[in-house]
Formats: structure tokens, sequence, C-alpha cells
């Protein structure tokens, strides 16, 4: 139910009072309504599904779960076969 | 920071595979519940990789799939009116009703348009004011907010030839309606990580009381759906039946605020009819009586639709995760992607057709 | 028939004789002045050659050493006529160029029919023609003989090109797609999904916004050089509609063998990537309309890589697989997280979805 895209706020504007936003979701841009998110700024990265912005998305959450994710690396130490433990 | 390609990183893959097979010590049956996240574990061929005692159910979370048949027969009958533009996400076109579907409606010289959005169909009713343009406003809470939009901004517009035929539905009544039956073997929920960016997870804590039972908010990468399984399985193995967030880079507890408000101001809670499933109350949304000249069931009188559905088809006991697709004595041989009997072979996100798509072969070395 | 003081006859006879027009009308289909004018003033100069000049209702082509002649046509349909990269003219030149080059050997030359709908502006039809004409004389292989139809408006999308071609192919070459072995690599010779991605986005229903080409083009060269670097080249095939997927699985039936991709290693343009995600799209299926599939036995890929990335449209060669004799048919992709995948043929268009 759920195809939602990470994409980058490149411009803000109003259309018929609606707040609206270009995306860029890597090189491919596209109109999107921002009236669920009227906090977001240009740089700030947003999740879209069908055309609608739906939440701001957190860096620092982001960060936190990849660094959780490479903890668990050293977590396994001396219980794996050496060689997974490996950069 | 893409938010893309560092949740798909092979080596961190592994260690939480790794910590997953450390974390597992019993057989546990674990459904998500999101047609999205069937696709990318397909896609990844994550259920390959999970350890033998981790069992992946795939439940309704299609709404392609769970539409009424009455509804797409409606819609069929609707794009098929000379004077009517039907717009649809991609998804439906080949979704079939009791006699044939939105290709073939194309096909006899409808006019069906594909739309990504919403507010493109609205943007189609202006460009086009001498004729109706409809837009088929399937999808679970995720989908709820852009449609209320659309119906707001064809209201700040003015418009008089915009209408959506709706068929909203929600995901706790289904969860509710899956572990209330009595042959039930979901022991812990991975929960759509986009419906609960919307909606939060609060809604959740009761269904975890009731049932006793883990709910994980995942996502939809190879690491979120895999960090989902590892929570749920330390949440299983501990016997701790909570609810908790593996999606916090998107997903608040209390959800997003204003998308809320505009659901609740264009719609009211409805029962719905759940394809394959059956009738669950207070399981949809419809739209608010003073929003009921958008409204394309009130529009176009439709006349008495005879639905009628495929004998052998199972999808419903798919969509409960009763069976799987290899069960079903149709699938793969009456019943492929190219001839589907029933929606879950049609939608791509269906588990049928994710199953035929990306089916497995063992594979040495 | 001496028609050259005649007025033009349509409808009902009037005296007054009508000269030039903007827009293709139905007398351009009928066979009579307005055909030939239509011909002589811009089919002809544009696609210059001693067979079309000469004005018969056949070419003559003067065949080279012994060998095998091949034949190859198809019909090309687009919307928009033009898109970035290319145009229909290029798309139509290139695909039959493409066919017949996949053999390994020479294109000798083309045909071209035209449908053409009434009221098509002339200035289309010239841009088309000298897009034809480029693409053809880029390709080196003479356009010798066509034909032009005029239907009502509404019954052809603006214009419709069918062309067929004739190639040489020497003795010692044995292409198709039957000859895959166990143990052979499997080589693409760009980015996927470029064309597809172009095309749908400058249909502009979607309102996307991109710098994505087509990557159509004559693959000709591309193809001598490669066979030059190996003779025992097994498969050459362009991966077109259907996209990768779809046609390894072709190559893998008619082969009776199993292909095994290596997901990493596929090369993708990342906006062609990002639109894809967005959509819902698998690249893989994506249509492309300037790439060829290579694969050699596997002591040879090194030699074909380097005589491809010297070429113009070869530069991103690079090996994504190869083949095995199991499973049978079927073609496999090892994914980026370690998973194995089955990829099946595309059923049915690809749709862009929300689920």
């Amino acid at each position: 139910m759920c195809l939602a895209v990470p994409g980058k706020i490149t411009e803000i504007f109003t259309t018929s009072n609606m707040k609206m936003g270009k995306v860029d979701f890597g090189g491919v841009l596209r109109e999107v309504c921002l009236e669920a998110v009227p906090e977001v700024k240009i740089g700030d990265y947003v999740i879209v599904h069908a055309g609608f912005a739906l939440n701001i998305l957190s860096e620092k959450e982001a960060q936190d779960t990849l660094a959780a994710f490479r903890e668990l690396d050293e977590i396994e130490l001396g219980e794996e076969d050496p060689i997974t433990n490996q950069d | 920071m893409r938010y893309l390609e560092e949740f798909r990183d092979a080596e961190l893959v592994k260690n939480v595979l790794s910590k997953i097979n450390h974390t597992v010590k019993h057989h546990w049956v674990i459904m998500e519940i999101c047609g999205g996240q069937t696709h990318s574990i397909m896609q990844h061929g994550i259920d390959q990789l999970l350890p033998e005692n981790i069992e992946l159910v795939h439940g309704p979370g299609c709404p392609v799939c769970v539409t009424s048949l009455e509804l797409v027969d409606k819609a069929l009958a609707i794009a098929s009116r000379p004077n009517v533009i039907f717009c649809s996400f991609g998804d439906m076109l080949r979704v079939p009703g009791s006699h044939g579907d939105l290709f073939s409606v194309k096909a006899a010289g409808g006019q069906v348009r594909i739309v990504y959005s919403p507010l493109d169909a609205v943007k189609i009713a202006q460009q086009n004011p001498e004729k109706e343009v409809v837009f088929f406003a399937i999808g679970f809470e995720t989908t709820a907010p852009a449609n209320a939009m659309s119906v707001l901004y064809a209201e700040s517009l003015g418009l008089q030839n915009y209408s959506m035929l709706v068929s909203h539905v929600t995901v706790p009544p289904a969860m509710h309606a899956i572990l209330g039956s009595t042959n039930n073997r979901v022991q812990g929920f991975l929960a759509a990580g986009h419906v609960c960016s919307v909606m939060g997870y609060h809604q959740y804590h009761a269904i975890s009381q009731k049932f006793q039972i883990p709910i994980v908010v995942t996502g939809f990468e190879p690491l979120d759906l895999l960090n989902g399984i590892l929570m749920t399985v330390e949440l299983l193995e501990s016997g701790t039946p909570r609810v908790q967030n593996a999606y916090s880079r998107v997903v608040s507890e209390a959800g997003n605020i204003p998308a809320q408000a505009m659901i609740k101001r264009v719609f009211q809670d409805c029962d719905r009819n759940w394809r394959g499933i059956g009738f669950i109350p207070q399981s949809g949304w419809e739209l608010r009586p003073e929003y009921h000249f958008f409204d394309a069931e009130k529009r176009f009188e439709v006349e008495q639709i005879q639905t009628r559905e495929s004998d052998i088809c199972i999808s419903g006991q798919i969509l409960q995760g009763i069976r799987k697709p290899p069960q079903c004595p149709a699938f793969g041989n009456v019943c492929t992607p190219q001839n589907p009997l029933g929606a879950t072979m049609v939608s791509s996100e269906g588990t049928c057709a994710a199953y035929y798509r990306y089916a497995r072969i063992d594979m040495e070395g | 028939m001496n028609d050259v003081s005649l007025p033009n006859m349509q409808g009902p006879v009037c005296p007054l004789p009508v000269k030039s027009y903007d827009h293709i009308v139905m007398g351009h289909g009928s066979g009579g002045k307005m055909t030939h004018d239509l011909i002589q003033q811009y089919f002809v100069p544009n696609f210059a050659n001693s067979a079309l000049l000469a004005g018969n209702d056949f070419a003559q082509i003067t065949s080279q050493q012994s060998g095998k002649i091949v034949v190859s046509t198809d019909a090309h349909i687009v919307s928009p006529l033009f898109f970035p990269g290319g145009d229909i003219g290029r798309l139509a030149v290139s695909g039959t160029v493409n066919d017949l080059a996949m053999s390994g050997g020479i294109p000798l030359g083309l045909t071209a029919s035209f449908i053409l709908e009434e009221g098509l502006p002339i200035s289309t039809l010239e841009k088309i023609i000298v897009s034809m004409a480029a693409t053809a004389q880029e390709a080196g292989v003479p356009i010798v003989a066509g034909d032009t139809k005029v239907v009502e408006k509404g019954k052809a999308d603006g214009i419709f090109i069918s062309t067929s071609g004739v190639a040489w192919v020497p003795d010692y070459l044995n292409i198709g797609g039957a000859c895959a072995q166990p143990g052979d690599a499997v080589i693409i010779s760009g980015t996927l999904g470029d064309h597809g991605i172009a095309v749908l986005s400058a249909r502009g229903e979607l309102g996307l916004e991109t710098a994505i080409h087509s990557d159509v083009a004559p693959l000709n060269h591309l193809i001598q050089n490669i066979v030059e670097h190996s003779k025992n080249v097994h498969v050459l095939r362009d991966p077109t509609r259907g996209g990768l997927a779809t046609t390894l699985n072709e190559i893998a039936i008619q082969s009776q063998v199993g292909i095994i991709l290596d997901e990493k290693s596929i090369p993708i343009n990342p906006i062609v990537g990002a639109t894809c995600e967005m959509l819902g799209f698998d690249p893989l299926y994506v249509a492309n309309e300037g790439k060829v599939i290579v694969i050699v036995p596997n002591h040879e890929v090194d030699e074909v890589l380097n005589g491809m990335r010297s070429q113009k449209y070869g530069t991103n060669a690079v090996v994504i697989g190869h083949v095995e004799s199991a499973p049978s048919g079927r073609v496999l992709l090892r994914t980026t997280i370690g998973g194995t995948r089955l990829l099946d043929v595309m059923s049915g268009e690809m749709l862009p979805r929300i689920c």
C-alpha cells in the first residue's frame, strides 16, 4: 500500500492556496503537495507517496539507526568466523 | 545521506542477519501487513536469507487486492460512460472485475488514464470542464491524505466535474479480524511503516495488549525489514508483547497531525467488504455527507451490480496468511500474472504475483 | 501518365490548382502528382543514394563474397514523436540496423514505409526524414526503397514507420539465440532503461522532469568491433521491449541454459534508478534502443571488453553475469544483499504503482 520514496525539497510555492514544492528524487523532479508538512524548509528530505509528502525524514534518527547496525558487528566479535569481522 | 542506498548496505545486512540467527531459538510465524513490504522481501530475496524457523506470512496489505468486487464493477461501469474520463493508479488497471478490467474498458473506447497522484486527476478535471472526471480513490491510510487533499483542492477551485469512487480501507480492524479468527497462526506483526507515518502507532497498543502479541513498525528497505524482524523476534523470545518502532526516521508515535486532520475533515468511518476476506465492520472510510457532491457513487447511478467471483480462487485464505500460493491448485497453471483469476495475482504486490515473479529456486553455492 | 499539366484532383473537381500545403492531406497518398512531389521534395534529396535515384520499383544491392543473407523488419510507433535523445525516425533506422547487426553481419540497405496521418505538419515530416538520413549516414547504411500512404485523421498517431533491411553475414560466423554455452560470460554494452524512461517522461502524463536521454543509436560499428575481437561470439541481442530481463529469458529458453546475473554489476544511470523507484518500475524490464547483450566464451571477455570500451556506444561495457547449465530456460538474479530471485519475462505493460 505504501510505495513512498525519499526526496529533497528544492523549491516551495503556493498553488490555489495549496502549499506545494518541487522535490528532487535523485535527478528526477516532481511537484509534490506539502500541506501535511507545513514546517518544511528547502533542503529537507521528505517521504513522498502519490505526489504527497507524508513526513520530514529525520537525519538524526537515520544516522542513529545505521550506527546501531554497525555496532552489531562488534557485538558478534569472537563468536563468528574471524573473516566476517573484517571491514 | 540519501536515505535509500544506506539502508541496502550488504555488510550491515549481514550484521543484522547474524544477530537474528543468534537470537531466534523457536519457530515463529510473523505477518507483514503491507504489500510494499511483501514486494521488497521478494525482490531482495530476504525470506531465503532468514533462518528456517522464522516463517513470514503475507497479510492483506494491498488495497488493490482487497478492493471489493462490487466497487471494481462500479468502476468499470462508470469508466464505460461516454462522457467520463476515469483516472486511476496504475495498479488497478488489470484487476479483474466480474467481466473484464479497466484495460478492456479502454480497448472498447472508454477514456481511462493512469495518474501518479490524485491531484493530477483534479488538474485533468480543470482542463476538461465539459467532461466528468472520476478518480478511483483506493488505498490504506497512507493514501488517504492525498485523496482527501484532492477533494479540498477541487472544492477550492470550484470544480463541478470532479468526483471520487472511494474504496479506503484501514489496517487496525483488519489486524483484529486476522488475530481474532479461529485458524490464526500469526504470533508477531510487522506494522506498515508508511501507514504509521500518517496515523502514528498509538492505535496498536490496544491490539498488542488484547492479543498479547508484539507489533513492530517496520519500513521497506532490506535493513528496515530485517530490523523489524529482529525486534519482533527479540520480543517473541523474551515473551514481551509490546509495540516498538523500527522505522524511527519516518514514524513517530503520534503520526502526522495535519494529515490526520485532513482525513478527518473529508472522510468518516464506514463498513467495508474486503475482497476475498469478507465483511469487516468499521474498517474503511467514506466521504462525509458535506462532501457527497464529490462522491462518484452518488453522482453516477450505477445499476444493480451482479458480481461473479472465480470459484477456484482462494485469495481470501492467502490474504489472511492461512495458505500460501503454492498450495493453491490453480497457482502457476490456470492462474498466472498473464491470466489472473483473483486480485492477489493481478497486483504486483499481491502475494500470488510476488511468489510467481520471484519464485524460489534452490541454488547451490 | 503525363501528369505535369493537369490540375490536382481531389474530391469535387476544382479548376483552381492548389500548390503547396503545410500539412499532409489525403491527396499526398493518392499516388499522383502530389505523392510524386512529396517524395521528390523531401524523401529523395535526404536519403540520396544510387539505388533510390534509379527510380525503379525495386533496389539492386551488390552482394559481397559468399556468405549468408539475413533479413529483418520492424514497425515503429512512438508517442511523442520527438523525445530527448531521438525521434521516431532515428528509432526506425536504428531499430532495423541493429536487428540486422545482431547477426554479426554487415547491413547492406534498408527500406522504409510511411503511414502518414492526414493533418501531420510537413515540417514535422521533414524533421523526421532529416533525422533518418543522419542516422543512416552514421550507420553507413543507405535507405534504398520506400513507400508512402496517407490515412484519415485519427487513424494513425501522426506517423507510423516500418523499416526492413538486408545484411550479409560471413560463413564463419554462427551467432544466434540458441548458441549460449555454460561457462559463457554475459556482457551488456551500457546503462539500462534510458530509452523507456526518456519516452515516459517526455509524454508528460506523470509530471516528471528529468534530464534522461534515450540511448537510441545504430550499433553496427560497435558490433563489427566485437566480432573482430572474437570469432567465437555466441549470442548478440538488443534488449528492446521488455528490457534486459525479457530478452535474457528468450535466450535462456532458446539455448536451454540458465543465466545468472549479479545485481551489483548491472549498470543503471542513477536518474533512471531514481525514476524507477518513484514509479515502482524495475529497470531490468524497461526498454533500451541502443544497447547490446554479448554472450562470449569466458576466455575472450577481456579482449571483447577492451574493444567495446574503445567504441562510441560501448564505453560502459561490463560483465553482468554468466551462463550455467541449470536451471534450464531460467534467469536468476543474485541481489545486492546476497539473496537470489527469479527474473521472469514481463507480463503485460509495466504500470506505475502506489502499492
